[in-house]
């Protein structure tokens, strides 16, 4: 017999709801916690990129717990969200992070999409934001903001290293694949700076596909001796599965930057990415005190290789961690801060670190190959330095607003 | 243009239009002879692909976990049928959209909960990770071909069941005239539970079969789910023939969309403006192909009367 | 059981003893936050009023003219890419962008309504769902506008010498739309056409053989609950200071029904307690754990479950026809 319920009840079902959420709504009001230091850690920790906020995360993190839970002698508090690879989640989530929990600095996101949409509000409050990844063209440029430093790279900087090395390589006609988003602009932009030979085909797939029969039917149809992809974690698992699947390796060589053949993409794909090349201000191989102790510790804590993200991760922790360090804490004189974080004085994985005039860092870019090392593990090698002290193409135009 | 690239994409509007196929026929049915709006089909097609994907890494068997996956899947859709699902049959529409709405919230969840957010990986079979050669130029997945496979012996077993057995008997006459066939004697009751369970074990295929190719996460029915609601719809509530016409249909109409209309739009516009404009337009492609079928057939292609 | 039988009657009373009570705190609540210095909490009080004026404006149509519409989520989405879209043109008057957006999307919900409202049943609650979908892939093929990746707002509207980028100002604006509008669709249910409208939903043939031009009367009620939510739109594109396809999804839909079914189908206040329940739900479950769904996907379940008899009579005319 189905339970009936009578309409005044269900009213009054209705109302104890209400209240009972008010009253929740009370504790969860009056249970705001105050740590000395809050980092805001928002990235994509679900869907087809999970893998690389993951890696932000755990990154970050790892820096944090190697300096006792404190920066500058302060207690450090890292609020993790989820932006769900949503511009429009991730927006909503920063408000809150921000405005509610009052974080000192934000970090974390992957997508160049997402940025854009979280920057406004993230800036308009004041914060400062460390950018574990994405690094788009708008905020290099005109769009610049003080608020906004970049501890990874600007995004057409590793498709510029590959598009030189295509170049120097002499290939005649290169397919170009890149999602349909910013950041997947920037890297044909950047790709097609330096390479100057024929572009056999130019294809911007969507940012959640993961189908891509359509376009290695394209490819097969074209016919290139090159396919320079920019497809991002699960994105570029799929593809180059399928692309392999679709015997279309024998004919083509695959072309990526670093994100598209990094240790998660290696450990989902295997063997058949074995030769590929690809660029990178980055390799776990690199040969620094800092970078050595980095992966040891990683390795230890996680039962894996760090990826480009974890490293990146790890820098953003670092130079918060300077920054706090140099103001000896004293968060609220915001010019103090920029100041510090302009001067960028710590130990990164990636050996020496600068900061450009648009808080964009001026970095080397170095060449990699997929190959077995002595351990038998698929995993990259760094070969030779392609860009030295490389910087962006948008600094010049970029002029850099006052806080 | 080429042959070769039709025909690639032929086949590939044919393997989606099977997969989309089991995903309706689960749906029709449930549809058509419990009378029942079933949101929560897509979150069985989920859970189906979980289970695949965990039976498979733990066995190292991708043919164990399909197996293994596939009747825990059907467990799971026959327990939820059991326990929730039945209470909503005598229901209006509006409550069996909101009842299944919120179990589709709830295995989202759960199924976040135990797996976690990240994606979990499911590899075809070493045996079919390769290219077989079709034509001397085209080289065509053998695992799409092996989906190919599977889509149509699932159709023929379908048929099978369906017009030649006794059990079909009573599926056909619950979907014509429900209230008749209980008069006549036909276990409802016990007939409910298999329709459903068998719909399940259904979504369970397709989705072990389409998580090589795509990603076993969180939300992955979702959008299928929408296919098939207008698969069915074009086809015909309670149909069969008309899910598999349906779907066919759908498939090749979404993939010819999204290669055709680019490559039109590519010579028109920009590469960039392109791709914007191409999937949009394959996307609303499949929803006018659905408001032109109910414009001159407002039951769908193949109506059944109940 | 006779009693909670009985039939609800056709008008709707605005309850002012205890309405008024909310209204006073609501019109405190700002002075309150900043009080306990939670100034944040202003902006979520906003968007529960956005939401309460999309969940009512869905009630119109579902729960007093039992039309069950899976696609309201694109009126909202419209009304907020109108705001958005006139804002980057250089367009902020309030005045002028508000009723704009209430004039496209209502004459969305023309279009929309006019092909629907031909269909029956399960196939109407299909096809509103199918140009809901229509509109979100337009949508995100709309590159100049953002996209999938969405569009910001350069600055919230004005009116007048009010300056809305102020989180207070922009609340007590809100609260003053939700109040009219409540008190604009009271007026609406208890004149003759809305009447009409529930006694269309009771029994649609009987009034078509009364000779009541039904069509029509479902279709000005599709219109004027388009225009509404174009209207929450509107706000809601300010609030946020954000518009992106995601908007329009048909979950969004689905979670609209939700808050209607939530505080009740058929109530005047239905819209306002169910989107009320809805995002406190959220915003204190989602700081506890981030599978708050799941809490959510059960107390929704219990309330669909344990329906009470009072609700049923308002859907009986939702049965499918006995014969084809």
């Amino acid at each position: 017999m189905k339970p009936f319920v009578r309409e005044s009840q269900m009213h009054l079902f209705s109302k104890t709801c209400v209240a009972l959420c008010l009253g929740a709504f009370g504790i969860v009001v009056s249970a705001q916690t105050d740590a000395a230091i809050k980092v805001g850690l928002l990235s994509t920790l679900s869907g087809p990129g999970a893998g690389l906020g993951v890696d932000i995360r755990d990154g970050f993190q790892l820096a944090v717990k190697l300096s006792g839970g404190k920066f500058g002698g302060k207690d450090v508090e890292v609020i993790v969200a989820d932006d769900q690879a949503s511009p429009d989640v991730g927006r909503q989530t920063a408000d809150r992070l921000v405005k509610r929990d009052k974080v000192d600095f934000m970090t974390g996101i992957v997508f160049s999409n997402v940025m854009l949409a979280v920057g406004a509000p993230t800036f308009l409050s004041k914060t400062f934001y460390i950018s574990a990844n994405a690094g788009p063209s708008q905020l290099a440029g005109e769009q610049c903001n003080p608020y906004f430093f970049s501890a990874s790279y600007q995004n057409d900087n590793m498709h510029e290293a590959v598009g030189k090395v295509v170049n120097d390589k002499s290939f005649k006609r290169v397919a170009l694949i890149a999602p349909n988003y910013p950041a997947g602009k920037d890297a044909i932009t950047g790709f097609k700076r330096f390479y100057k030979g024929e572009i056999a085909s130019e294809t911007y797939t969507a940012l959640n596909q993961l189908d891509y029969g359509t376009e290695l039917s394209k490819l097969r149809a074209t016919k290139p001796d090159a396919v320079y992809i920019f497809l991002p974690g699960g994105l570029g698992i799929n593809f180059i599965k399928q692309f392999v699947g679709a015997g279309l390796s024998k004919d083509m060589i695959l072309f990526g930057p670093g994100f598209s053949a990094d240790e998660d993409v290696i450990k989902a794909v295997g063997d058949p990415m074995l030769g590929m090349f690809n660029t990178s201000q980055w390799g776990h191989d690199m040969d620094n005190a800092a970078n050595k102790k980095f992966v040891a510790e990683f390795e230890k804590a996680y039962g894996r290789l760090p990826t480009l993200y974890a490293a990146q991760g790890y820098d953003a922790a670092r130079l918060i961690e300077s920054a706090v360090r140099d103001t000896k804490g004293k968060l609220e004189d915001k010019a103090l801060v920029q100041k510090a974080l302009q001067t960028a004085k710590f130990d990164s994985v990636r050996g020496s670190f600068k900061f450009n005039t648009n808080h964009f860092p001026i970095q080397d870019y170095h060449l990699r190959v997929i190959i077995k090392d002595s351990k038998g593990r698929v995993t990259n090698r760094t070969l030779n330095t392609v860009f030295k002290g490389h910087a962006d193409a948008y600094a010049a135009s970029c002029k850099m607003p006052s806080l | 243009m080429n042959g070769i690239l039709l025909l690639e994409q032929s086949l590939n509007g044919l393997q989606f239009g099977l997969m989309l196929f089991l995903m309706a026929a689960g749906l029709t049915l449930v549809f058509g002879i419990m009378d029942m709006i079933n949101l929560a089909h897509g979150s069985l097609y989920m859970v189906g692909a979980y289970c695949i994907a965990s039976v498979a890494a733990v066995t190292g068997s991708f043919w164990m976990g399909l197996a293994g996956g596939v009747f825990a899947a059907a467990v799971f859709g026959i327990l939820l049928e059991v326990s929730i699902l039945r209470r909503l049959y005598a229901r209006d529409h509006l409550s069996q959209v909101l009842g299944t709405f919120a179990i589709l919230l709830m295995c989202n969840e759960t199924v976040r909960l135990i797996w976690g957010a990240q994606p979990v990986t499911l590899n075809p079979p070493e045996a079919l990770s390769g290219p077989v050669a079709l034509l001397p130029e085209l080289m065509y997945p053998a695992y799409r071909l092996f989906i190919i496979g599977v889509g149509l012996l699932v159709a023929l077993f379908l048929y099978v069941l369906i017009t030649r057995t006794r059990i079909g008997m009573q599926v056909r006459a619950g979907a014509a005239n429900r209230e008749m066939a209980m008069a006549m004697g036909s276990h409802v009751q016990g007939l409910f539970t298999a329709v459903f369970g068998v719909g399940a074990a259904l979504c369970a295929v397709a989705g072990g079969m389409l998580g090589p190719l795509l990603a076993v996460q969180v939300g992955m029915g979702e959008n299928i789910l929408i296919l098939a609601f207008v698969v069915i719809v074009i086809g015909g509530i309670g149909s069969i023939r008309g899910a598999f016409l349906g779907a066919l249909l759908v498939g090749f109409v979404d993939t010819a969309g999204r290669t055709l209309v680019p490559m039109v739009f590519d010579s028109l516009l920009s590469p960039e403006a392109a791709s914007n404009t191409g999937p949009a337009v394959a996307s609303i492609l499949i929803y006018t192909l659905m408001a032109t079928v109910l414009f001159f057939k407002p039951r769908g292609l193949f109506p059944t009367h109940g | 059981m006779a009693k909670s039988l009985a039939l609800k009657s056709l008008d709707h009373d605005l309850k002012w003893r205890w309405s008024g009570l909310v209204l006073l705190t609501l019109m405190a609540l700002p002075y309150l936050a900043h009080a306990a210095g939670e100034a944040f909490y202003i902006a979520l009080a906003t968007r529960i009023l956005i939401f309460a004026l999309a969940a009512t404006s869905l009630n119109l149509i579902l729960g007093f003219g039992g039309m069950v519409s899976f696609g309201h989520a694109a009126f909202l989405g419209v009304g907020a890419y109108t705001v958005a879209i006139l804002s980057q043109m250089g367009v902020v008057d309030a005045w002028v962008a508000w009723p704009t957006a209430m004039v496209v999307a209502g004459l969305f919900a023309f279009l929309i309504g006019a092909v629907s409202l031909r269909t029956q049943g399960v196939y109407f609650i299909m096809i509103t769902l199918a140009f809901a979908q229509m509109m979100y892939y337009l949508v995100v093929s709309f590159k100049a506008y953002g996209g999938d990746d969405g569009m910001s707002l350069p600055a919230r509207s004005r009116i007048g010498f009010l300056d809305m980028s102020a989180d207070t100002n922009f609340y007590y604006v809100t609260l003053v739309a939700c109040i009219a509008v409540l008190i604009l669709i009271a007026r609406v249910l208890n004149a003759r056409f809305g009447h009409v409208l529930q006694a269309i939903r009771e029994n649609e043939v009987r009034m078509q053989s009364l000779g009541y031009a039904v069509f029509r009367y479902k279709l000005c009620a599709f219109v004027m609950s388009g225009a509404l939510a174009g209207l929450a739109g509107a706000l809601l594109a300010n609030q946020s200071g954000f518009v992106s396809p995601a908007l329009m999804q048909w979950s969004q839909s689905g979670m609209l029904m939700m808050m209607v079914i939530l505080g009740g189908v058929g109530h005047l206040y239905g819209g306002v307690w169910g989107a009320i329940v809805f995002l406190l739900l959220e915003e204190t479950l989602s700081h506890f754990t981030i599978h708050w769904q799941l809490g959510l996907g059960s107390l929704l379940l219990a309330v669909v479950l344990l329906a009470p008899n009072g609700l049923t009579s308002v859907f009986k005319h939702l049965r499918k026809e006995p014969s084809a």
